[in-house]
């Protein structure tokens, strides 16, 4: 691959010139995904822990549901929120279609199931180890939902990570309801899908390497919280 | 400290031009997007005028959507004929003519149909598809493939019959059509800013322009406010006013990628007919 190290050359060079435009790229790539993040933890977490703790009729169809979820094309959540947010939608007054916010409802649509279903799975496991001890004081299941969610912190962090990576990631969805409109809503993935539209090869193989260079610090952080979390409790 | 300059980061308003305007939102064609024109006309528009533009690139027809469905405040494409019935059915105010640029029939070096040097567009394309040439066509409803569809009408060839073998329809963007054409060495009509500034040509080589029929051109249409009472009409007025001004002529005329000017103003001239 001749491109490969031209890429290597080219991101260097827009990292350490601190290029402006990239800048603003960055950073509306971290807001829009991190934003994302935030309301699939508040939306997730509690739903999954709610699935690990509870039994009622239906519970099955619904972990059944969110796991099926995970995979939804982000083509189509674009499409269907494009058609909501569309000044010709049911939503059109807000006004919200081509901007950030709808880049992040699109981006916690398609992440709050990854956050819901893997909270799930880790929680229901923690459970099965403290039910009898919760239940033997007296506390109700819904009751121990805080607790599992503070017990479970570390894991879940690495259940957001993962909501992180997707969001990130995302380039069909935020093209659809962002427009990837230059000095607004045009984010990483969508730079790189236009580099590449244009061909320009080096220069999008280059934002590809920036891009992955952030999910790589982000996570290597996440990593050092961990670390410091574990060693405060231990 | 670290955590400061992340949070300085995540702060930062994604906004760029803080006129006091409000923005008007322009849907329209890879085209003018890809090719760079916009990046040169409009700092001089907003300049001028204080109205920050966000421009939505699409295909012809789907930017036709995006103004149907009153999602833009203006639509700025190359269909002449879609963009009439868009008017007629009274989604936009009143159509003006803009400029023209041409399209041109790109093909590997190797050019087995051979048709390089030849002016007649229907003439090549008819050869492209007696030699069952492979021949990849944008396929998405966009002014260039509804410009495509009517040279082979005029060739009198059916590249349907051709579907899945030599006639490859990509549904995809001009930019990413040529990656696909480049990377089999197929025949593509393609227009010539987008090929101007394409960096990723491989084989693929300039074989036929020049013929009338090649004329490619563009209109800019406001979005009726009778039919979406939100939009900025002001401000899609102010556009279209301004890019058919002479201002705004010289800045298209003045556009050039290595000395080679793409688009031709004419918004005082009558247009050429397509496909006459």
């Amino acid at each position: 691959m001749p491109g490969l190290s031209e890429a290597f050359g080219l991101a260097l060079g827009l990292v350490l010139a601190g290029d402006a435009a990239l800048t603003r790229i960055v950073a509306l790539s971290l807001r829009v995904s991190l934003t994302a993040v935030l309301v699939a933890a508040a939306l997730g977490l509690p739903l999954g822990a709610l699935l690990a703790v509870a039994r009622f009729p239906g519970r099955q169809t619904v972990i059944v549901a969110l796991n099926a979820l995970m995979g939804l094309p982000p083509v189509v959540a674009g499409l269907l929120i494009y058609l909501l947010l569309s000044r010709s939608g049911p939503l059109g007054s807000w006004g919200l279609l081509f901007t950030p916010t709808a880049m992040v409802v699109a981006q916690a649509v398609l992440i709050t199931p990854i956050v819901a279903a893997l909270a799930r799975q880790v929680l229901e496991s923690m459970w099965e180890d403290y039910a009898e001890q919760l239940r033997s004081l007296g506390s109700s299941a819904l009751r121990a939902v805080p607790t599992l969610l503070w017990d479970g912190r570390i894991a879940l962090l690495t259940v957001l990570l993962a909501g992180f990576g997707r969001a990130s990631a995302e380039v069909g969805a935020v093209m659809i309801v962002g427009g990837n409109i230059e000095g607004f809503t045009r984010v990483m993935t969508t730079a790189i899908a236009l580099e590449t539209s244009k061909g320009d090869l080096p220069l999008a193989l280059a934002l590809g390497m920036v891009l992955m260079a952030i999910v790589l610090t982000v996570n290597a952080a996440a990593q050092l919280l961990r670390e410091w979390a574990a060693r405060r409790l231990g | 400290m670290f955590r400061r300059s992340l949070l300085a980061l995540l702060l930062l308003a994604p906004v760029a031009v803080s006129a006091q305007e409000r923005p008007i939102t322009v849907s329209s064609t890879t085209s003018t997007e890809q090719s760079g024109l916009f990046g040169h006309i409009l700092p001089i528009f907003t300049r001028e005028t204080g109205i920050p533009v966000r421009v939505v690139a699409l295909g012809t027809g789907q930017a036709l959507d995006v103004g149907r469905r009153g999602d833009a405040d203006v639509v700025f494409v190359h269909d002449r004929a879609a963009e009439e019935r868009f008017v007629a059915e009274g989604f936009g105010t009143e159509r003006r003519h803009v400029m023209f640029n041409d399209f041109v029939i790109i093909g590997p070096a190797a050019d087995p149909a051979g048709i390089a040097g030849g002016r007649d567009a229907p003439a090549a394309l008819r050869r492209i598809a007696d030699s069952r040439a492979a021949f990849v066509s944008r396929g998405d409803r966009s002014g260039t493939h509804a410009a495509e569809l009517r040279l082979w009408q005029a060739a009198g060839a059916d590249p349907v019959a051709g579907r899945g073998q030599w006639y490859r329809e990509v549904g995809q963007g001009m930019g990413p059509a040529l990656n696909t054409a480049a990377a089999q060495n197929a025949y593509i009509l393609a227009d010539r800013g987008t090929w101007l500034s394409f960096r990723n040509r491989q084989e693929l080589r300039v074989l036929v322009e020049g013929d009338e029929r090649l004329f490619n051109q563009y209109g800019v249409i406001p979005v009726n406010p009778q039919r979406h009472p939100h939009v900025n009409a002001a401000g899609a007025r102010r556009f279209a006013d301004w890019i058919v001004s002479p201002a705004g002529q010289a800045a298209i005329a003045a556009y050039r990628i290595n000395g080679d000017q793409l688009f031709f103003p004419n918004a005082d001239r009558p247009e050429p007919a397509p496909g006459s």
